[in-house]
């Protein structure tokens, strides 16, 4: 499966973050690579979607929707907006 | 204005298709009446979402068309495995609804403020994006100059072709088509390599602003080659849409 970018979720992370966020800024927790969420690497059908570091690879980011919830886990960040 | 823009919740709505335009064997453009629509940047997106009867549904997110200002509009690409693109090109008519959510975005948008010299990269249905930036350009009076490089497979798939033929003052539009050619075809015939853009894009010196949208493979060539040839990474704002073919 071919990655596509963080353009492609943003209106998932407007729901989410109440905000654009397309142009914040992130900071990749294991390499430390600082890019514009739009840069991301953005997997749409694994389960959930899932955002990596276009640097390392690492996860940087989850969102599962269940029903009308959707569960983030932001752990693979160090900073994010 | 932008901050009250940004801030605005987005929320689901229904959208009423206006007109179907087709654009090429696979391509429709469907102009939308969006009776609570805030306008949009050039760049935007808006997501779409198709409800089955079980309930089930399907998201995805399309590049708006238009100009800000002008009606909203969409153009897709039917994908014959894809879960929306085909009820969107082949089903939908003049007076449906379409449940819609937008604007989205603000990494991959044009104002005139930004500058340039601009150039242009599409793979495919990547033009969509960067036509509505042409149209703003032209609508708001900008003298930016611009160069488009359009990578097809052929002819017939360019999209907005009549459009593209006679383009604004101060628009350079430079085709390449990949897959064949018609008779006595003078253009680039081949994939968007470092050549050809080293004919065709802006020299760095002239502190260019390039946008970039496509196919991820198509977008990762040109714009890795050009932060070689000394584009700042930072004035290359790319758009990927995976591996649906059409450059």
């Amino acid at each position: 499966m071919e990655a596509v970018d963080g353009n492609a979720i943003g209106g998932l992370l407007q729901e989410v973050f109440g905000t654009e966020m397309t142009g914040a800024a992130s900071v990749c927790g294991s390499c430390g690579a600082a890019r514009q969420v739009a840069e991301l690497a953005v997997y749409l059908r694994a389960p959930g979607t899932v955002v990596r570091c276009r640097s390392c690879e690492s996860v940087l980011m989850v969102f599962v929707k269940v029903h009308d919830m959707t569960c983030v886990d932001l752990l693979g960040l160090a900073a994010l907006g | 204005m932008a901050g009250t823009a940004l801030r605005r919740r987005l929320t689901w709505q229904i959208a009423t298709v206006s007109t179907v335009t087709v654009e090429t064997a696979s391509v429709r453009t469907l102009t939308l009446d969006v009776p609570d629509w805030p306008g949009h940047q050039a760049g935007q997106h808006l997501d779409i979402r198709l409800t089955d009867e079980d309930g089930y549904m399907a998201e995805r997110s399309y590049s708006i068309a238009s100009a800000p200002g002008e009606p909203v509009a969409i153009t897709v690409e039917r994908l014959d495995d894809g879960e929306v693109s085909p009820y969107l090109t082949d089903e939908l008519r003049a007076g449906d609804d379409l449940e819609l959510r937008g604007p989205i975005g603000g990494y991959f948008v044009w104002e005139p403020e930004d500058g340039g010299p601009l150039l242009l990269l599409a793979g495919g249905s990547g033009i969509v994006p960067l036509r509505s930036i042409l149209r703003h350009r032209e609508r708001t009076g900008s003298t930016v100059p611009v160069r488009l490089l359009y990578s097809s497979r052929t002819l017939s798939d360019v999209i907005y072709r009549a459009e593209f033929d006679q383009p604004a003052s101060g628009v350079e539009v430079i085709h390449t088509l990949t897959r064949s050619q018609p008779p006595g075809w003078s253009g680039y015939a081949r994939r968007v390599d470092t050549a050809l853009l080293t004919e065709v894009a802006w020299p760095a010196a002239a502190m260019p602003l390039a946008y970039a949208c496509g196919p991820t493979s198509f977008v990762e060539a040109v714009s890795q080659a050009l932060v070689q040839s000394g584009y700042p990474p930072e004035r290359v704002k790319t758009e990927r849409f995976g591996a649906t073919g059409g450059t």
